[in-house]
This record gives C-alpha cells, sequence and structure tokens, in this order.
C-alpha cells in the first residue's frame, strides 16, 4: 500500500519504522530537514522536506496515488488541513491525529465534514491504557477482546507463585483453570509455549482468559485483588487531565501532582474534585509528604523519561502495590524487564498500534480485524479476526490444522461461548478467532496463519 | 566496520560474480577455447566457493550505518576487480597479473583504458567478459545486489550502498522501497541496452560484435573487440547509433523515470539536461566546423566532419571512450574542447564518469553567488537548480569534492611521471582514467594503448580509475583507520 505519513515526530517515526517494515511504500514529509534526513538514512522510505499541508508538496509526494495519508505533526489545525488537501486530491482514506480537548468533543462532527477515516489522540488513548491497568491492578498489562469478553493478561512470575516450577499443562489438570498461555517472555526472549513448558520465576506470561474465569484466576493464584482507591499522578499533562476525569467518574482520590503554577491553578479550576499539589513531584519530601507510601497507586506522566523511572522504581521499592510509568523512548525498557517496575505504557505505541490495526484492516478489504494488540513490547501480537467464507481451515479439528511457526489460536469466540481451544475443538464459520503471533512475516487475515500447503 | 554485514555483502558479491561467469565459460565451450574455459572455470568455483557460504552469515546487527555503506561499497570494488582479473591471466590471455588487474578495474569502472596491443586474437570469452564487466560495473555492482537479495539482509536500509556507488553530488530513491528504486534503474538500464542492441542488428552488426558493442555502450566503457575500436564498423549508421545510445546513457536515469511516471514537465525543466543537452551541441558543431575547416581526414564534407565530431563529442563527454578516428591529430583547438569535456564529463545518476555536469552546473553558480556578494555583501544568494534551492551543505560538498578532485589529478600526475613520458602522455593519462573515459591523448591516444607504464604507474592509474568511479570519497575512506575499527 501506498502510505504518506506527515509530520516525522515520535509517533510518525514509529508508524513509519513498522509500516515500512511491513512492506508498505512510505513516504514522509516533514518540514524540517534534519528529521527527514534521519528518517531516510535509518528506514527504508522515501523522505520529503517541506510543508506537508501545501498542495504543491502534497502533489509532489502523490498523495493522489495514496491509499492513505497520516497526519501527526505537533499540530491539530495542520493535521486536520493536511486530510482535505489529501482528500480533495483523492487520497482513499485519511487519518489525523488530533488532541486538544476542544475539538474533542466535535470530533464525530468535523470526522463527517472532513471525510477524515480516523482521529487518533495520543494523550486520550493513553489515559485510557492507564485506565485499564488500574482497574485490574494484578496484572502488568490487560487488553481485551471479543467485546471485553476475553482478556490477555500480562503477569509475572514470583518466588511464591503457585505458578513457579509447574508445567502448563497442569494449569487445567491441577488447577482447573480455563484459560491459555500464550507467551512467555524470559530473559528478553519470546516463547510460543507448549504443554510441557515449566515456568520459572521471573517469567513474563501473556494469558487469555473469558472473562469469567478471571477472577477464578486471581483467586487460585493468590494475586492480591485490592481494589485500587487512590491514585498519585506525578505531572499534571494532558494525559494526567484525561485520565483524572475517568477516575474521578468512578470515585477514585485522584492527587496530581504539577510543578507549573498556571497549569495546577488550570487543573484545579477544572477538576475540583482532585487534589491539585503545585510543587516538584521528583523530590522525595514532596512524594513523602504527599503520603506515597499510603497509595494504591503511582503513575507517572512527567515529561522525562529518567524521572518517571525513578519515581516509579522508588514507589516500588517502598511498597506501593501498584506502578504505572509513562515513557516516551520504549527502546530502553528492556534495561528494566527485572527489576520491580510495574505497568509501563509508551504513548507512540499506544498510537501506533491502533494505525497498524487500521492499516491492516484496509490493506485487506475481507481481512476483518477486530482488535490488534502489541504485546510484550511489539514483539509479539494478538490479533482477533472473523472467520468468512474464505478461511480454510474451517470445521476442521485444530490438530489437523498446520500452523505457522510461532503462531498460535488463543481463543475461539462461538456465538458468545468463549472457547480456550483444544485439539478437538474447530473454527467455524462466523466465529472470532484471537490469535498471538511472534511470527516475522506480518498477519493481515486469518488464512495468513496456516501453513502454505503448495 | 561492521565485519558480518560487510562480510555477508561481499559473499553475495563473489557469488554473483561467479554466476555472471558461466555466459563466458558457454561462449568458450561453444567456440572450443579450452584455455578460456579452464580460466573461468577455476575462477567461478573459487567466487562461488567462497562466496555462497559468506551469504549465509548471519549478522548481528542488520543496520547499515554511513560509514560501512562507504566501506562495503569501496572493498567491493577492490575485492570484485581482484577476481575478475583472474580469467585473463589463468587464461594466458595477459599474462601478467597487474596487466589483468588493470584491464579488470578499467573494464568494471567503465573507463576502458586498455594494455592490450592485439585485441582480435584474443578468445571471444575472454573478450566477452571485458565487455561485460563493463556492463556490470556501469550501472554498479552493489545496486545489482540491492535489486536481488533477500528482504531480511540488511534489512533494506541500503541508501548509504546507493549512496556511496551512484555518482552526483545528490543521490535519492526514485520510490519509497530501495529494492524496487534498484529494480527500476536496472529495469531502465536493461531496456535500453537491448535497444541499442536491437538497431545494432538491424544495421547488419554481428551477433557478438553487437553484444560486445552494447555492454561497452551502456556501461559507457569503451572496450571494443576490433583494433582499431568503432572504426572497423564503417558505416554512418551503426556509428550514429553508438553516438545517440553513448548520450541517452550519460543522461540522469531519474529523468526516465520521470518520463515513465509520465512527468514530463519536470523532465523538460531539469537544468542539468538542458546544460548537457547544450554542452553538446555547442561542443559538436565548433569542432566540426574547426576540423572541416581544417580539412582533416575523412572529414572533408562538412557532414562528415559533423558525423565524427558528434561520435567523438559523444564518446568522450559520456566517458565511453570508443573511436572512429583518431582525434590526436586534431587541431588543438579541437582537441582542447575534447579536453574540458573530459573533466565536465556525464550528468549524474548516469553509467558515466567525469565531474558530471550537476557539479559544474552548482560549482558555477556558487562562484556566480560569490562574484555577486562582492557587489552586495550582505545580499543572501542561494544556489537554484531546476527552480530548487540547492543547500548550503551540498554547495560546499561539491566545492570540497572539486578541490579534492584537482588536488588528486595533480598527485597522480605527479606519481605518473616517475615513467618519464612526455607531459601530454601523463596528464591525459591520469585525466583520462580519473574520469572514466580511456583514450587520452599523444602516447594514450584514441590509437594508442596503456601498456608501455610500468607496474607501478599501471597500479596508479587502477587507483584512479577506481578513485573517479566511487567518487573519490569511499576510496580515500579506506585510508580512515577509525573505519576499519570493528563494531557490531
Amino acid at each position: 500500500m501506498k502510505i504518506v505519513i506527515v509530520g516525522c515526530g515520535k509517533v510518525g517515526y514509529a508508524l513509519a519504522a513498522q509500516l515500512s517494515a511491513e512492506n508498505h511504500d512510505i513516504t514522509v514529509v516533514d518540514n524540517n530537514s534534519r528529521v527527514i534526513e534521519k528518517a531516510q538514512e535509518t528506514l527504508d522510505v522515501m523522505s520529503m522536506s517541506g510543508n506537508g499541508a501545501a498542495l504543491a508538496i502534497q502533489q509532489e509526494a502523490r498523495v493522489g496515488e495514496a491509499d492513505l495519508l497520516i497526519a501527526t505533526t505537533s499540530s491539530d489545525e495542520l493535521n486536520l488541513l493536511c486530510c482535505i488537501v489529501a482528500k480533495r486530491l483523492g487520497c482513499r482514506h485519511t487519518i489525523s491525529r488530533v488532541r486538544n480537548t476542544d475539538y474533542m468533543n466535535q470530533l464525530t462532527f468535523m470526522r463527517d465534514d472532513f471525510g477524515l477515516s480516523m482521529t487518533v489522540n495520543p494523550e486520550y488513548a493513553t489515559a485510557r491504557t492507564i485506565w485499564r491497568f488500574l482497574q485490574f491492578p494484578s496484572f502488568l498489562k490487560i487488553d481485551s477482546f471479543a467485546k471485553g469478553r476475553v482478556e490477555l493478561v500480562e503477569l509475572k512470575i514470583t518466588e511464591n507463585s503457585v505458578l513457579n516450577g509447574k508445567s502448563l499443562d497442569k494449569l487445567s489438570t491441577e488447577l482447573h483453570l480455563k484459560v491459555l498461555v500464550c507467551v512467555v517472555e524470559r530473559d528478553n526472549r519470546i516463547f510460543i509455549p507448549k504443554g510441557d513448558f515449566v515456568l520459572r520465576e521471573g517469567d513474563k506470561i501473556n494469558v487469555t482468559a473469558p472473562r469469567s474465569e478471571l477472577t477464578k484466576m486471581i483467586k487460585t493464584l493468590g494475586i492480591s485483588t485490592q481494589k485500587i482507591r487512590n491514585v498519585m499522578v506525578v505531572g499534571g499533562g494532558r494525559i494526567a487531565e484525561y485520565l483524572a476525569e475517568e477516575l474521578i467518574r468512578s470515585g477514585v482520590d485522584v492527587k496530581i501532582i504539577e510543578r507549573d503554577r498556571e497549569r495546577s491553578i488550570e487543573l484545579a479550576s477544572r477538576y475540583p474534585e482532585a487534589l491539585i499539589i503545585n510543587d516538584d513531584g521528583s523530590i522525595h519530601d514532596v512524594l513523602m509528604a504527599e503520603g506515597i507510601r499510603e497509595t494504591d497507586a503511582v503513575v507517572t506522566l512527567t515529561g522525562i523519561d529518567e524521572q518517571n523511572l525513578v519515581i516509579s522504581l522508588y514507589a516500588g521499592h517502598i511498597g506501593v502495590p501498584k506502578t504505572i510509568t509513562k515513557l516516551n523512548r520504549s527502546e530502553y525498557s528492556e534495561l528494566f524487564s527485572d527489576r520491580e517496575l510495574g505497568s509501563t505504557v509508551c504513548p507512540k505505541e499506544v498510537i501506533a498500534s491502533e494505525i497498524i490495526r487500521y492499516v491492516r484492516s484496509i490493506d485487506n478489504s475481507d481481512a476483518s480485524i477486530i482488535t490488534l494488540h502489541r504485546i510484550v513490547d511489539g514483539k509479539a501480537e494478538a490479533i482477533e479476526f472473523i472467520a468468512n467464507a474464505q478461511t480454510t481451515g474451517l470445521d476442521i479439528p485444530l490438530k489437523d490444522l498446520k500452523l505457522k511457526k510461532n503462531i498460535l489460536i488463543a481463543c475461539i469466540n462461538h456465538d458468545g461461548k468463549i472457547i480456550i481451544p483444544r485439539g478437538m475443538d474447530r473454527i467455524s464459520y462466523g466465529d472470532t478467532v484471537i490469535i498471538v503471533t511472534a511470527a516475522d512475516e506480518p498477519i493481515s487475515e486469518l488464512n495468513d496463519i496456516f501453513e502454505d500447503n503448495n | 566496520m561492521n565485519i558480518k554485514i560487510t562480510l555477508k555483502y561481499l559473499g553475495y558479491l563473489l557469488a554473483i560474480e561467479g554466476a555472471f561467469m558461466f555466459p563466458a565459460m558457454m561462449i568458450a565451450l561453444f567456440c572450443g577455447e579450452r584455455t578460456a574455459l579452464t580460466g573461468f572455470a577455476v575462477t567461478a568455483v573459487i567466487l562461488l566457493a567462497i562466496g555462497v557460504p559468506l551469504s549465509f552469515l548471519k549478522e548481528e546487527n542488520p543496520t547499515l550505518y554511513a560509514k560501512d555503506g562507504f566501506f562495503i561499497v569501496a572493498l567491493s570494488w577492490i575485492v570484485v576487480s581482484l577476481f575478475g582479473a583472474m580469467p585473463f591471466t589463468i587464461s594466458g590471455a595477459i599474462p601478467s597479473y597487474v596487466d589483468a588487474f588493470f584491464e579488470t578495474v578499467s573494464g568494471f569502472t567503465t573507463t576502458g583504458a586498455s594494455i592490450l596491443t592485439e585485441i582480435e586474437s584474443l578468445p571471444k570469452a575472454i573478450l566477452y567478459w571485458r565487455s561485460f564487466t563493463h556492463w556490470l560495473g556501469g550501472m554498479g555492482v552493489l545496486v545489482f545486489i540491492l535489486a536481488i537479495i533477500p528482504k531480511s539482509a540488511g534489512s533494506g536500509v541500503s541508501l548509504h550502498i546507493l549512496r556511496a556507488e551512484s555518482p552526483g553530488p545528490v543521490v535519492g530513491k526514485l520510490v519509497p522501497k530501495m529494492r524496487s528504486t534498484a529494480r527500476i534503474l536496472y529495469a531502465i538500464y536493461i531496456v535500453l541496452t537491448l535497444l541499442e542492441l536491437f538497431f545494432l542488428l538491424i544495421g547488419g552488426m554481428p551477433l557478438f560484435d553487437a553484444v560486445t558493442v552494447s555492454f561497452g555502450t551502456a556501461g559507457t566503457g569503451g572496450f571494443a573487440i576490433t583494433n582499431n575500436s568503432i572504426a572497423a564498423y564503417d558505416s554512418y549508421y551503426l556509428q550514429g547509433v553508438i553516438t545517440v545510445f553513448m548520450l541517452l546513457f550519460s543522461v540522469n536515469f531519474n529523468i526516465y523515470y520521470l518520463l515513465l511516471s509520465r512527468e514530463f514537465r519536470a523532465a523538460y525543466k531539469d537544468t542539468e539536461l538542458r546544460v548537457f543537452l547544450g554542452i553538446v551541441c555547442v561542443s559538436v558543431l565548433a569542432i566540426a566546423v574547426n576540423i572541416w575547416h581544417t580539412g582533416q581526414a575523412l572529414c572533408e564534407t562538412f557532414f562528415g566532419a559533423l558525423h565524427h565530431s558528434a561520435f567523438q563529442v559523444a564518446t568522450i563527454v559520456s566517458t565511453t571512450g570508443f573511436a572512429t578516428t583518431d582525434f590526436n591529430q586534431w587541431p588543438a583547438f579541437s582537441k582542447m574542447i575534447l579536453l574540458l569535456l573530459m573533466f565536465i564529463g556525464a550528468s549524474a545518476g548516469s553509467t558515466g564518469g567525469g565531474m558530471k555536469v550537476s557539479r559544474v552546473i552548482i560549482l558555477a553558480k556558487s562562484i556566480l553567488s560569490e562574484i555577486k556578494k562582492l557587489i552586495h555583501p550582505n545580499s543572501i544568494k542561494l544556489v537554484r537548480v531546476s527552480g530548487k534551492v540547492v543547500s548550503p551543505d551540498v554547495v560546499h560538498s561539491v566545492n570540497g569534492y572539486f578541490a579534492v578532485y584537482i588536488a588528486l589529478i595533480a598527485l597522480s600526475t605527479l606519481c605518473l611521471s616517475i615513467d618519464n613520458f612526455n607531459f601530454e602522455t601523463t596528464f591525459s593519462a591520469v585525466v583520462a582514467c580519473f574520469n572514466n573515459i580511456g583514450p587520452g591523448f599523444d602516447m594514450v591516444g584514441a590509437a594508442g594503448n596503456y601498456s608501455a607504464f610500468s607496474n607501478f604507474g599501471k597500479l596508479v592509474l587502477c587507483a584512479d580509475m577506481l578513485l573517479g568511479r566511487l567518487e573519490i570519497f569511499p576510496i580515500l575512506l579506506l585510508f580512515s583507520p577509525s573505519l576499519w575499527r570493528r563494531t557490531k
């Protein structure tokens, strides 16, 4: 597919890298020629410097022949203008980043007017992700499928865990859990495990489970299920704002520590229910004075990764049950994988996976991807498909199907009945199927998971 | 230097060079040339034995940085020439290995300078290989690899390789994917070569001659398989076809891509193309009048003068080096024009050598803006080409390139003067090799050759040819110790 990306910042670059690796023809436009030079040298993309909203530049970038234009510059207005011009030139789909709250409420209205295929808001999406983490504090990550009927959760095997030293088939035979461990991350390597795989301390496992089974699993595994009642947020940016809104709505106490006075006043006027502290959240005394020991969860959202990391590590160290760290650069996260760092969230990846899901679904019109989540730092993907008439493996017992390497069928949703599949189960027409892949090539339709017979 | 990825690329390269020896082996088999067959068979086996295992190396870090690109390109060209010379020596066609190396470097760099005094008696397979090196070197060996290697190797981030191997001040991709760019370039190249072959065959040229001449023209090389080059095909039509194709191959290939994607306006507005055609027209007319007026051999009629002037201008400006007549006998004015054309050379992004028209344009314009700046000291003067501002970085690098270029020519002339030939021979030999043309003046003129130089002199000229083809910096960087430091 031909894709033009306007604006090569964090999100633009991450998208260009991922999409060009998925074999699309990418043209990147940015008005900063240094950024463009960088993209040109490190990625297999074409680059152009100039104002991406200008007609002449878009014509030169051949937006008219492109299948998709993604506008991710720092300015909402510029992004929208890009999309209008692109649509007029005949670009099939347009995606715009719109982050201003003032525009958020009129998004649907604008979407129709501008012919936008999709709008993305990194801060909002990130806040939603954090909010979901806080709902299930026992898990490092949580993604849902099949309209919330199936959850994919990530948890770490601790020394005292029931699972430590157990092989996977014992999960159902001994513990009577109807769940499936689909990915194990050990020493920064990814395994798609078989039944005889033995778990050990330090493994991070990704488990798919029907929602009903999730509570049972939490109980069986003896994971603490304390509900989060108060949250301390360090850094009062846009993400904090969206997050505060969600938390307040569900009656959680919110404390936001923000350094900038003007911003603090603005936050205080907007969220009277929240406690806004105007102080430097990176200072130990401030954290102690505000009772970091007594909070249920700490979310670090300052603009500086190092600061976020240090505060979260410290919070984990003194025993805060749940910490969530925002990282702008996820590249270094492997440094912390075996330390006591709780959940992490990376806005550019949240957005990139949202857009990539969309790209894959328009790339192949019968592909019918419903959901796509990138898990274990983007090293694997969990994708939900609808099995349609073109699907080749219909009504064949799974044990007779040949799947490609590093692919696993994690769950089948048959008319709302959630099946954690075994050898005798089969995929029927109309089912939704969740697959987990750590394969090299991108999976854009259900048939891609089967080994080619020819 | 990323040792694994460098070796991997070298592996691909050697394997491909080995594979390309098969047609030559077939010819040797067909013509019953036993010595040539052994030469190619032995070399091909060695190449495949080294190359295939290396190409399966697993790189730890597939990212190519700028220095890796330069390093791989420079090393590849030297290694490919070292192995490419083996069939000449093993078959006994060129007994001295230094001579054979000179001939191969001259082939791959599309120079066309030869140390052979007697060409026609050589085995056909050897002649084929000699001309084929032109074709492969013209568009670039590594660009060919980029077009065919599986996607995983180097992860496609190979812009640095394209930049180091393709000529011109600014090298960019035609389409977003590197592999597609390389394929488009080679597709254009192959189609143009086949077209020339077709037109030559129509004109009644024997098949073998037509194939080798097409290779020589396409790469703008200049090896012929007859002792008196293209003069052997005494036909205005054949020589005319070659003239036209020499010029076609010295146009930036981006222009053909623009034409194919129906962007005629952009192609028409291209400053480099206009200047290039302007230079060619003016030179052809000036020389034609000059040689017609002074009544040179074969130029008694004005049409004859125009024909030979056009051929000679095309052969020099495209840096091919074919000959239809001995221009060494021409008057000084014509010879001076040809000497100037040697420096200018072909367009950027073509298969030709020389300084490149686009560099000359940028140089001229930056000099003009310097002069204007003297009159209005605070004025801002930007260099524009094809209506677009050339970034000061590029202007700067072009100025730097010119300075190094002149310095290296001076240095090489000094080294070559040890062989104690007259000034015209020494200087023009360096200029002709550095700019990948082939024939110079006097002893190394269209009717002469390079056999009289000492081994040292030949190696100096080899270095010049490589420096010229790869546009100096990749080869110079080989002498930088930091490039050899091992990285992962």
